[in-house]
């Protein structure tokens, strides 16, 4: 085996170990990075920031801890940049465990907007938490007809019709828009029941590897917008000026890419050489 | 009759729910709501169902000791441990808080579940960056074509290209918005029609996989 088919048959141990090194050093040093924000995500930014005190909009923390490290960012950012406007938020969890990953951001979330701008946020008048309930896609068209049909009561059991923020609201009607922030499938049941059936505007927050996958929603206008992975969670944090975890761990994951560029450049000069060569196909 | 009867069931229930969708009316509505909580009722059923069955592979598994029988040993403990912490059981135990805010049921999420997804998920970045490795070799037109579709996208945030980024970025968003987006709308439409085409054999009783083999 010749140099070049050694380069075309690697290790794949090495390739581990390159990546892990420069995962763990990136962390460590202070690495600067810049992003350019694209006008999906733009989009979502705007929407927030064209409703006025008062106005109610739905969340919809749709993913698990597999997924915690892109959308988390994502959730925060939106909901600490609703509780500054003093925004009503909905909020409900249509993934199994959507319910723990919520309840973490609003707790934290309605901290620190005290804490950093001396906002005191109200459950029940300010933010409500339904819950998880299964079958995401009956659950979200029963919405449509009104929140009371699948959530009679909130997360911690009170009937929702005792919490002020719920006496307003009916359905997705009462919505200025509806964030979804979602690492699963359920996302088809979010445009095709409450957008396609009942109008409500749409704004995805999804993972890097179901991106691409959105665009034609985009386009065709059953969504407003739309943030994909880090690089979305990114690209807000720098719209709401506060750059955080995303953009913390984009720096890790742009020299992850040219590592992975630059193993995918050797693979091909390997395979080329020893193609050259009559080696490896 | 056998046969006859849930055909005719499913050729009203399915011919109802397409009609239905264009019929605004309150009497129209009810019966919609009426349907779709039965659909939840039927699907907690299954849920009950996929316990029990999770439950008989698990404990058929350790009883006959096949390979890796230890690990749904833990499954079951996962399973049955996950349920009593958030039940009102550990309220008559001692516990101060019980059901989702259960201290032990928190914990559980946050320390063990939480770092657990995360750790599995996050090995995917070395599978992935080892499959990008061995996978993407230009040896034919279209493998060259994506091989560079991918390294435009992966290339569209790097900081570090200058005035070259911007038009990486350009190409990037291009990539995203006409070409993606041209395949995505034709597979979405692709199984829109599919699905549309299955649900009319399903009605007109063409498809019947649903009901078994006899």
């Amino acid at each position: 085996m010749n140099f070049f088919e050694k380069l075309a048959k690697l290790d794949r141990r090495w390739v581990f170990l390159i990546l892990a090194a420069v995962v763990v050093i990136t962390l460590l040093v202070d690495v600067k990075t810049s992003i350019r924000v694209d006008k999906e995500v733009r989009s979502v930014y705007d929407f927030m920031e064209s409703l006025k005190p008062g106005d109610y909009i739905q969340m919809s923390i749709d993913y698990d801890p597999g997924s915690m490290a892109e959308m988390h960012p994502m959730t925060y950012a939106i909901l600490e940049q609703a509780f500054k406007k003093d925004l009503k938020v909905v909020i409900t969890a249509l993934s199994i465990n959507g319910p723990g990953m919520a309840e973490q951001a609003i707790l934290d979330i309605m901290d620190s907007v005290q804490i950093l701008y001396g906002k005191k946020i109200v459950y029940g008048e300010d933010v409500v938490f339904l819950g998880y309930k299964p079958y995401p896609g009956i659950v979200i068209l029963s919405m449509g007809q009104n929140y009371r049909i699948s959530y009679p009561q909130d997360y911690y059991n009170t009937p929702v019709d005792d919490l002020p923020i719920m006496h307003n609201i009916i359905n997705y009607d009462d919505m200025k828009g509806i964030i979804l922030i979602t690492g699963t499938s359920g996302v088809d049941f979010w445009i095709s029941y409450a957008n396609g059936r009942y109008n409500a505007p749409l704004a995805v927050g999804l993972t890097g590897v179901m991106a691409a996958d959105y665009y034609p929603y985009l386009k065709s206008g059953q969504i407003f917008g739309l943030m994909g992975g880090m690089l979305g969670a990114a690209e807000y944090e720098i719209l709401v000026n506060k750059p955080g975890p995303a953009m913390e761990a984009m720096k890790v994951q742009v020299w992850a890419h040219i590592i992975i560029i630059l193993f995918i450049i050797i693979g091909n000069i390997g395979y080329f050489a020893s193609r050259r060569k009559g080696g490896v196909q | 009759m056998k046969r006859e009867i849930p055909l005719l069931i499913v050729f009203i229930g399915g011919l109802f729910m397409a009609i239905q969708f264009f019929v605004p009316d309150s009497r129209s509505e009810w019966v919609y709501e009426f349907v779709m909580d039965w659909t939840i009722i039927i699907g907690i059923f299954a849920l009950a169902l996929g316990i029990w069955s999770f439950v008989r592979v698990s404990v058929n598994k350790i009883n006959r000791r096949q390979e890796n029988w230890q690990y749904s040993i833990i499954s079951l403990i996962g399973l049955f441990g996950m349920i009593l912490f958030g039940s009102s059981v550990m309220g008559w135990l001692g516990a101060e808080s019980v059901g989702l805010e259960s201290f032990m049921f928190r914990q559980v999420f946050n320390n063990i579940i939480i770092p657990l997804h995360a750790t599995t998920f996050s090995l995917l970045a070395f599978f992935m960056a080892s499959a990008a490795f061995r996978a993407f070799r230009a040896h034919s037109l279209l493998a060259t074509v994506l091989l560079f579709a991918a390294l435009i996208v992966m290339l569209r945030f790097n900081p570090y290209l200058g005035p070259v980024g911007n038009l990486i970025g350009d190409a990037a968003s291009w990539i995203l918005n006409v070409p993606n987006m041209a395949a995505k709308r034709a597979i979405v439409i692709g199984i829109g029609l599919g699905m549309v085409a299955t649900a009319l054999k399903v009605i007109l009783g063409i498809e019947r996989g649903y009901m078994g083999s006899d």
